[in-house]
């Protein structure tokens, strides 16, 4: 028994580093096959899905609800441009983002810590306090943090082996922002593949289990605090590796990036997509990414002036997340679970490479 | 007079009544007797369109009831006190008694309180306090005074007895006794203690696990000893 | 002494709009356990809507009326089309949709009336009143703040204490199905308190906006401010929330003047997380325990 456990737990290993390796050639396609605009959209969506999934992960697999992702995004975002004020900082970009989910990580630890004793609307209203409440502290400490006008972020220059790397590989020179869009989606598939082997193993049964069941899961010997703390500093872990990428996107970290409006897309990408799937989560970033500029040309054909036709996007993901709760009749949490049992019995009666875990 | 033909009512998968057939006829007092589980609570519930059958009908005074919304049963002259009691606990006494009378439609006048006080003197004495002040007992009372206060034709009583001290139960089936005589109303009376049920009763009904398994006058099943035993405990 | 006395009159000002909004949310949370963080944009299109009707040249009384009705409706609308299939389902998926209309409102404010800030006109000076020859900082739109703030909870307390539909809206909140089996419209009593509710936040919405800017979100940061005042009073009771409100305003007034206005969202947090911590159930909360 316990060596199927473990053939079936290295068999998961193996899809998600098979799916990783499929994702990583897409990736280098696409990067080397679209224009230098169309790249920093792509590190954009890099940053958007990377959140997105830390969240989904935590409201998902969890049930915790945090509207304060966008102010720890700010936090990875703000260490990034302290680590790389100007040209000669010799910091290595890998490190930056390592030290950027460090520092998320404490502040996650003590937001979760403070957040694992509350539940539904009082998990979202102090979570939206955070969420208002961070980007002050950057306009107060204006020496150390640059106030209203934000940090710059000086990228260093790309490492000579890249470059050759990349030469090598391509045959193209590599462009800063398509070295940016390669960064953003190395990181976005390292925390992906961490994601969905914690969710798929005994942490994320137990994350599941205190959504399920808080009774039950307490009587099976899970300390829910330690889980509900657990998953949400692994989600704000997540958040701080975005908003570092959000800093080497559009080199500046300032406190009008961070306002609610973030937090609530990221809510919004996440139903969107599907609660609690990582595909879900990228899916949402992708639409949050590329629908605004669809749907600005279709404002426009339909006689908006440009600025109002600006403006619809967060209209339409605001109208579709309303469809989204309304027309699932069951609820969000109800579809879930009916997934995650339908999923179980698939995971029981078929071969474990087949199956499609909710946090795939 | 409350006629129900043929009700079967449930939960899902669970079937919680099942081709129950009885009659509450005027001015008498039917308790609908049962262990914990046979179905009593969901059928003065169904009745009260607060749970919808599957089947059968229900039939007040020849107005069809089954798909009738519970907030318009006082305006047809039922009154359901529910499991519990249900006094709200926030409200003062006298709210909780206004509130009743306003079922009914148009306002509640000082002669409908002072009617019910003169029932129940200890709710006048209370008439100001929060109603989660009271005891259990004049909680009883007060949800049947605020029941009366709809000035009902049919009153169903969900396990009054409950959590009562046997002085109080006595005090309350004697009160309800008088109302029926007194006023000609009809007492449909759910209770799980079925001899003080079936000493103030006029006719009874058994439950078994959702089916009638008997319907006679009061004094006759009492006298029954066979059921009594497999049915009543006592 | 003197920036003291100033910055707790600024404050009493400001706790009583955040004490009106707190109200706001404890109307619907005790009737629907649903905390509704759409109060904030919806206060805020209906203060666009008083700002059309003066635009248009009307009187800023009309325009004012304008918004309470238009917040009336609104709230009544959204209720009956949007909130209501969730009432009684997951409390997530209430959050979640309370949270889509947000963005709606939000949305839709910017398409139609521009992502940018416009000025409000206010009713009265906003010069300081002078009592002899200091000018102390209340001015006279203060006064009426502090007044139809007032005046509004008066009417509420009227209401829910003296009259047949204030005992049906209770009786609805406190136990739904004993009020239906009393001949109370549940859903009806309601849709009623979402109005009254979202009239309530509007006068909010009015009342921040008065001889200042407004703009999609110039509202949010005060959801915050009323939910931590409502939290603060236990979220159950009205009364605690106008309590709740005046602390808050008081507070978040010392810390904008002593220490800085930018802080004064992370001290409603601080605030937060300590009755949370302490006092979960609010500041007045018996012993009775209740979950977060
Ligand atoms: N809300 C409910 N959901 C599912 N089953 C229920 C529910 N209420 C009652 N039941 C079931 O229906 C049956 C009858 O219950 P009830 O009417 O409460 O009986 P009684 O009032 O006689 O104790 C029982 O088997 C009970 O478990
Ligand atoms: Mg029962």
């Amino acid at each position: 028994m316990r060596d199927r456990i473990t053939a079936v737990r290295r068999n998961v290993l193996a899809r998600h580093l098979f799916l990783a390796l499929v994702g990583l050639l897409v990736v280098v396609v696409v990067v080397e096959s679209i224009s230098d605009y169309r790249n920093t959209q792509l590190a954009s969506m890099a940053y958007l899905g990377i959140a997105a999934g830390g969240l989904t992960v935590l409201t998902g697999t969890n049930g915790q609800l945090s509207l304060g992702h966008g102010a720890l995004m700010a936090i990875g975002a703000y260490t990034s441009a302290l680590l790389l004020p100007d040209s000669d900082s010799s910091l290595p970009l890998s490190l930056v983002i390592l030290a950027a989910v460090a520092v998320t990580l404490v502040v996650g630890a003590a937001v979760g810590l403070a957040a694992a004793r509350l539940h539904g609307p009082y998990l979202a209203g102090a979570t939206l306090a955070l969420a208002v409440a961070v980007p002050g502290i950057a306009l107060y400490f204006k020496e150390t943090l640059g106030g209203e006008q934000g940090l710059r972020v000086v990228m260093p220059d790309i490492p000579v082996w890249v470059l050759d790397l990349a030469f090598f590989v391509t045959g193209q020179d590599l462009s800063r922002s398509r070295y940016t869009a390669y960064v953003g989606w190395l990181t976005l598939i390292v925390v992906f593949v961490l994601l969905a082997n914690l969710s798929a193993g005994r942490t994320g049964r137990r994350w599941r289990a205190v959504r399920d069941d808080e009774v039950s899961a307490e009587l099976a010997g899970i300390d829910l605090g330690r889980a509900r703390v657990s998953a949400f500093m692994v989600s704000a872990a997540a958040a701080g590796a975005a908003g570092a990428i959000l800093a080497f996107t559009v080199k500046l970290a300032a406190p009008s990036a961070f306002t609610l409006t973030l937090s609530l897309t990221l809510l919004a990408a996440i139903v969107l997509g599907g609660l609690g799937s990582l595909a879900g989560a990228l899916i949402g970033a992708a639409l949050l990414t590329f629908l605004p500029s669809v749907v600005t040309d279709v404002g426009r054909s339909a006689g908006l002036s440009d600025i109002q036709a600006a403006e619809l996007a967060p209209l339409v993901y605001g109208l579709v997340m309303v469809a989204v709760i309304l027309l699932a009749p069951a609820g969000i949490v109800g579809s879930l679970r009916g997934a995650v049992q339908r999923s179980a019995t698939t995971r029981r009666t078929t071969s474990p490479t087949t199956t499609k875990g909710t946090a795939s | 007079m409350l006629t129900l033909s043929s009700l079967t009512a449930g939960y899902g998968p669970v079937t919680a009544l099942e081709d129950v057939s009885l009659t509450a006829r005027e001015g008498e007092i039917t308790a609908v007797l049962g262990a914990n589980g046979a179905g009593k609570t969901t059928l003065l519930r169904t009745v009260s369109g607060l749970h919808r059958a599957s089947s059968g009908t229900i039939d007040l005074g020849g107005t069809r009831l089954e798909s009738v919304a519970a907030e318009k049963m006082p305006r047809l002259g039922l009154a359901h006190v529910p499991e519990g009691r249900g006094v709200i606990t926030e409200l003062t006494v006298e709210e909780n008694l206004r509130l009743g009378g306003l079922g009914r439609g148009g306002r509640v006048s000082a002669a409908d309180l002072t009617r019910i006080y003169d029932l129940f003197p200890v709710l006048g004495d209370r008439s100001a306090a929060l109603a989660s002040t009271l005891s259990g007992g004049e909680r009883q009372m007060l949800v049947i005074g605020r029941a009366l206060m709809a000035r009902p034709t049919m009153l169903l009583l969900d396990e009054p007895s409950l959590g009562l001290a046997p002085r109080i139960v006595a005090q309350i089936f004697g009160l309800v006794r008088t109302l029926v005589r007194e006023e000609g109303l009809s007492v449909l009376l759910v209770e799980q203690n079925a001899r003080s049920a079936l000493s103030v009763a006029d006719h009874g009904v058994v439950l078994n696990l959702g089916r009638v398994v008997a319907d006679a006058p009061a004094d006759e099943l009492a006298g029954d000893d066979q059921l009594r035993h497999a049915y009543l405990g006592f | 002494m003197q920036q003291f006395l100033n910055t707790a009159l600024s404050g009493l000002t400001l706790g009583m709009v955040y004490a009106a909004f707190a109200l706001a949310l404890v109307l619907i949370w005790r009737s629907t356990r649903i905390v509704n963080f759409a109060q904030a944009p919806m206060a805020m299109l209906t203060t666009f809507v008083a700002l059309v009707v003066i635009d248009a040249g009307h009187s800023y009384w009309l325009g004012f009326v304008a918004a309470l009705v238009s917040g009336l409706v609104l709230g009544a609308v959204l209720e009956r089309v949007v909130i209501r299939p969730v009432e009684g389902k997951a409390e997530i998926n209430a959050v979640i949709l309370t949270l889509g209309l947000f963005i709606v409102l939000h949305g839709l404010a910017a398409v139609v009336f521009g992502n940018r800030y416009r000025s409000f006109p206010a009713p009265f000076g906003l010069e300081g009143l002078t009592v002899g020859s200091t000018t102390i900082a209340l001015n006279g739109f203060g006064i009426f703040t502090i007044v139809s703030v007032l005046v509004v909870m008066g009417l509420l307390v009227a209401l829910f204490r003296f009259t047949d539909v204030g005992l049906r809206m209770r009786a609805s909140a406190f136990n739904s199905e004993v009020a239906r089996l009393l001949g109370v419209k549940v859903g009806a009593m309601l849709t009623l308190g979402w109005a009254l509710a979202s009239l309530v936040g509007s006068l909010a919405g009015l009342l921040i906006a008065g001889g200042s800017l407004v703009h999609p979100s110039y509202m949010d940061s005060v959801v915050v401010f009323g939910f931590v005042a409502a939290v603060l009073g236990g979220l159950d009771s009205p009364l605690g929330a106008v309590v709740g409100g005046l602390i808050l305003g008081l507070s978040l007034s010392f810390v904008s003047g002593y220490v800085g206005s930018q802080l004064v969202a992370l001290a409603a947090l601080v605030i937060l997380m300590l009755v949370l911590t302490l006092k979960p159930g609010g500041l007045f909360a018996q012993a009775a325990e209740r979950r977060v």
